[in-house]
């Protein structure tokens, strides 16, 4: 009996604007208007600015650990309009800032996050998204759980779940894409692979050639992109969005993008990463490219450039001052929101967290007790 | 009214509940056409349909991450972790996601779930079959744990636990689940997570238990001399803890022996005995003494009665106690 071929698969490769901003005028046609071109480039400068912003506050001591989103910004932007703001479903890392402001979070909720304060993770109610999720690839778990609701209660929303490279190493990512396969629900998977995990570069992170191939594992339609090509990012999304809402189950992307960051502001990627990979990478930078698109196209001139500037520092100061200004949470708030309704003991504690060591209700211990028995 | 076994008491809550609440979805390994290694499920999938009593991939850790996205995204699902030895793997998702959700959100996002761990020793079970981590979980802040050792307590604390608009881990001791029969209503009613139960009433010393020992504490207590009167708390929830109910009677006994399964060290032995002391130092009449599983493996089942604090060891320690 000869042997015979039971799989075989291929991975195309999608990138519509070049690092030149030339564009495929074939691929780009039902993409981006020239209008959402202009949007999506104001969204990623408001962003970029967002990051510079950020970085001060965190070295002027007036917040923690911040990640810069700086070079990724083309992912969130164009899979955050492929997708239908107050209807789908984010379920973030934190490296797509913009995605979420353009689905409804109010921009200074992200500082309130990194300022160590959880009311930057209460999601308002008519915004469809989980807050910024720490721990790498835990919660794509929770987009299959929340893509599988909507399958089950009828609801056509899709969910968008982001990670990195570097999430895909963990076991939970491999049940994510089982359990989404298996139960057929609707949900994209986007890697933003920025090539570093930290100071873990990805060939030491994997040995596939993709992280696109890791999708066959589940039979799920896969694909890789340019990461830093807004025309890409978003006919990605828009094509496995729609493919999860038919019912056709959900989808792979690998966007192949880069990290021109730090991992964070406690992090010196000097350490580890050579500076001629960053040079090369300097120049494949979504806003540049996307810039050079639109000038040449003549939808841009020095002027809206010079007042997009302004105008993004505006906004963005605006943000910080707000996430500044806010009150201080009222000492026992860490207590509040245990459950909906507090346990006596719990309640407790929180009573006479300033008046006991323990938080225990200075009655109960000793004098009290000697009291009543006397 | 109908006489049920532990195993067909939860069937029933189950069966119940999902036939008032079109959210709630059974997700496990095993649970569909074979109902469940213990049958817990048994028939459900057959009667409510395979989208609501769902056979899951063998991945305690996506079963758990993908219930707390079914409870964020509107439904109530109630998953089931086969043994509690495999509840490790899902650990990171209960105790790391489902039990922080409400607080760093500030409850713009909640996990009501109920997951259905059958726990405990005495069945004769392989390795990472027999042990009881509710100690473990009680320590983990955000979660409620709760373990019923009857049949008319495990149905009114199981629709108790997924009306909750919060994570719940029901224990359900496997020791007992055809151990016995006893009278389980048709109709619905709750038992409130937080109540402890007096099982009996006395004088002379306090017995706190849960889970399988009740049983064996039961048997003890038969074999005391008839004149000792022991009042003996079933706890039934572990975390929130009826501290008041446990208060109230070592107050009037005097005595106190924690009787449970798990490790001794940083056992839920050690934290009901530091409450006492807390609450009522100067009524002891001998220090609170624990009757518990040993800080060792549990081991395989050949020597799992030598591990488990059964009736000989805990009649010693409620003499030793009275001795005092």
């Amino acid at each position: 009996m000869p042997k015979k071929v039971v799989y075989e698969a291929k991975i195309e490769h999608l990138q519509i604007l070049d690092e030149d901003g030339k564009l495929d005028q074939k691929l780009a046609k039902d993409t981006l208007t020239d209008e959402q071109v202009v949007y999506l480039y104001e969204q990623m400068s408001i962003c970029r600015q967002y990051d510079e912003i950020a970085f001060k506050l965190q070295r002027s001591g007036r917040m923690g650990t911040y990640p810069q989103n700086k070079g990724q910004e083309a992912n969130a932007v164009g899979a955050g309009l492929a997708l239908e703001k107050g209807k789908d479903w984010l379920v973030p890392c934190y490296r797509e800032n913009a995605a979420l402001f353009m689905h409804g979070l109010p921009m200074h909720y992200v500082l309130l996050h990194w300022m160590g304060d959880e009311r930057g993770n209460q999601i308002p109610e008519d915004c469809r998204m989980t807050p910024l999720s720490i721990p790498i690839g835990t919660h794509m778990l929770h987009a299959t759980g929340i893509a599988w609701a909507n399958k089950l209660r009828g609801d056509d929303s899709v969910v968008a779940t982001f990670f990195g490279d570097g999430a895909t190493s963990e076991g939970d990512f491999h049940g994510a894409m089982n359990f989404a396969t298996v139960m057929q629900v609707p949900v994209v998977f986007y890697c933003q692979n920025n090539q570093w995990a930290i100071s873990v570069p990805r060939e030491s992170q994997m040995n596939s050639a993709t992280v696109a191939q890791k999708a066959f594992a589940y039979d799920m339609p896969t694909i890789q992109i340019d990461g830093n090509d807004i025309f890409a990012t978003y006919k990605a999304t828009k094509d496995a969005a729609k493919r999860a809402r038919e019912g056709g189950g959900p989808s792979f992307i690998e966007a192949v993008t880069y990290r021109l960051g730090d991992h964070t502001t406690a992090d010196d990627a000097r350490r580890y990463r050579d500076q001629a990979e960053l040079d090369a990478w300097m120049g494949k930078d979504p806003l540049i490219r996307t810039r050079l698109y639109m000038e040449g196209k003549g939808l841009w001139s020095d002027k809206q450039q010079t007042e997009l500037e302004e105008r993004a520092k505006r906004i963005v100061d605006e943000v910080a001052k707000t996430a500044l200004e806010i009150e201080a949470p009222s000492t026992s708030d860490f207590f509040n929101h245990m459950f909906a309704e507090l346990p006596a003991d719990l309640a407790r504690q929180r009573d006479t967290m300033r008046t006991s060591s323990l938080g225990l209700d200075p009655d109960q211990v000793g004098l009290g007790a000697r009291a009543q028995r006397v | 009214m109908p006489q049920l076994t532990l195993v067909q008491a939860i069937n029933t809550a189950l069966a119940q509940e999902m036939e008032r609440d079109s959210r709630v979805v059974i997700l496990g390994e095993d649970v569909g056409p074979n109902g469940g290694v213990f049958r817990v499920t048994e028939g459900l999938q057959a009667r409510f349909g395979k989208d609501r009593v769902v056979d899951t991939p063998l991945d305690e850790s996506g079963i758990m991450g993908s219930a707390i996205g079914l409870a964020i995204g509107g439904m109530r699902p109630i998953p089931e972790i086969q043994f509690e030895g495999f509840l490790g793997p899902a650990y990171d998702q209960l105790v790391n996601h489902a039990g922080r959700m409400r607080t760093r959100t500030r409850s713009a996002i909640t996990v009501p779930m109920t997951v259905r761990v059958p726990v405990g020793g005495g069945i004769h079970a392989p390795e990472l079959h027999s042990d009881s981590p509710e100690a473990i979980y009680t320590h983990s802040p955000g979660i409620k744990v709760v373990m019923p050792s009857t049949p008319y307590d495990a149905k009114g604390l199981l629709l108790s636990a997924i009306r909750d608009p919060d994570p719940v881990i029901f224990f359900e001791p496997k020791r007992v689940y055809r151990s016995f029969r006893e009278e389980v209503p048709d109709e619905d009613y709750t038992i409130p997570i937080g109540e402890a139960k007096v099982v009996s009433e006395g004088d002379d010393i306090t017995v706190v238990t849960w889970g399988g020992p009740v049983f064996q504490c039961l048997g003890a207590l038969d074999n005391l001399p008839e004149d000792v009167s022991v009042e003996l708390i079933d706890l039934r929830s572990i975390y929130p803890l009826d501290i008041e109910t446990i208060v109230e009677s070592v107050k009037k006994t005097g005595r106190c022996v924690v009787v449970h399964e798990a490790p001794k060290t940083a056992g839920m032995g050690a934290e009901i005995s530091a409450l006492i002391q807390e609450n009522c130092f100067l009524h002891l009449e001998a220090p609170v003494q624990r009757c518990a599983g040993f800080d060792t493996i549990m081991p395989y089942y050949k020597l799992e009665l030598e591990y488990l604090p059964e009736t000989p060891r805990i009649q010693k320690a409620i003499e030793e106690c009275l001795a005092y």
